[in-house]
């Protein structure tokens, strides 16, 4: 219980200075790399709570994709970031006078958050103890068959999003030589072969 | 308000995601201009949701929450490609990622 309540609070502190350096970092990249020490320490804590597939999950999607991308990103493009810093800190005691307000609400929410009486008897899915399955089996047991629809409707999603990312970052630059196949097609042998009679014993 | 130290409950858990949450939220005022880090920010108050519903997933012994984490992490993958997407498109065109320079369609 008390290894327990180490590794929540190590994870968790990791957790909340990471984030506040992510966002209070001068150099994107910086941020971008707190942003992947936060997500190792969030599957820290899903594993705590007994989420294996999700804390993996979020290693995998985001540590190995998302994280990624937003490296890319922030190298590919050729940003001044000083010029970016410069008036921001005009908004903080606005932002400062916000978070304090939405946290205090969360923490009067979630300080003293206890179930319904009756909660406990209105499961959808309950959990089935991990001698019998894994949570990974479980999960999928739940996601193949009551959750399918939406199962399918996610992966659209993320057909749907990987196609306009694609037509977002395409262009056709001029001055390319560029397979064409159909120009490919359209050609005819008297188009681009002429043959001449050539007269015998003239040639040098 | 009972918060003992040493028995981690749930609201540990949800006071932590909180936490998060807040920090996502004043990370989209501190860097009002950089869309780069804004989009980080929300990748922030996505996390702090997850950890919100595994949390009540695990102490509720429901395992709904964590499927919706998981429809959760598709769509945030999916916000981030198409953000980022936008962004690079956007550079190309202006040469910045300022923000104040997003409000070409201002009618």
């Amino acid at each position: 219980m008390v290894v327990q309540a180490l590794a929540f609070y190590l994870f968790a502190s990791i957790l909340v200075l990471s984030a506040f350096f992510v966002i209070t970092a001068r150099n994107p990249v910086h941020s971008v790399l707190f942003l992947i020490l936060s997500f190792f320490n969030a599957a820290g804590l899903f594993v705590l709570l007994g989420a294996e597939f999700i804390a993996l999950t979020l290693v995998i999607v985001y540590v190995g994709a998302v994280a990624v991308l937003f490296l890319f990103v922030v190298m590919m493009l050729d940003i001044s970031f000083a010029d970016l810093r410069k008036g921001a800190m005009q908004y903080v005691p606005m932002g400062l006078v916000i978070g304090a307000i939405i946290l205090t609400e969360l923490v009067m929410l979630f300080g003293a958050w206890q179930f319904a009486p009756g909660a406990g008897q209105n499961l959808a899915v309950p959990v089935v103890e991990l001698v019998d399955v894994t949570n990974t089996e479980a999960l999928g047991q739940v996601l193949y068959t009551n959750y399918v629809l939406a199962f399918q409707v996610a992966g659209l999603i993320l057909f749907i999003a990987m196609i306009g990312a694609i037509v977002l970052t395409h262009r056709r630059r001029p001055g390319i030589r560029r397979q064409v196949v159909s120009k490919q097609q359209a050609v005819r042998g008297e188009d681009v072969i002429e043959i001449r009679k050539v007269t015998t014993g003239t040639g040098a | 308000m009972e918060l003992e130290l040493l028995s981690v409950g749930m609201s540990h858990y949800l006071i932590l995601a909180g936490l998060l949450f807040t920090m996502g939220v004043f990370g989209i005022f501190l860097n009002r201009k950089n869309v780069i880090v804004i989009l980080m920010s929300i990748e922030l108050m996505l996390l702090a949701v997850n950890i919100n519903f595994v949390t009540f997933s695990a102490y509720l012994g429901d395992l709904t929450g964590q499927v919706f984490a998981l429809f959760i992490l598709t769509v945030a993958a999916a916000e981030a490609a198409i953000g980022l997407a936008i962004l690079v498109t956007f550079f190309r065109n202006k040469g910045s990622i300022a923000v104040e320079d997003l409000a070409e369609m201002k009618g």
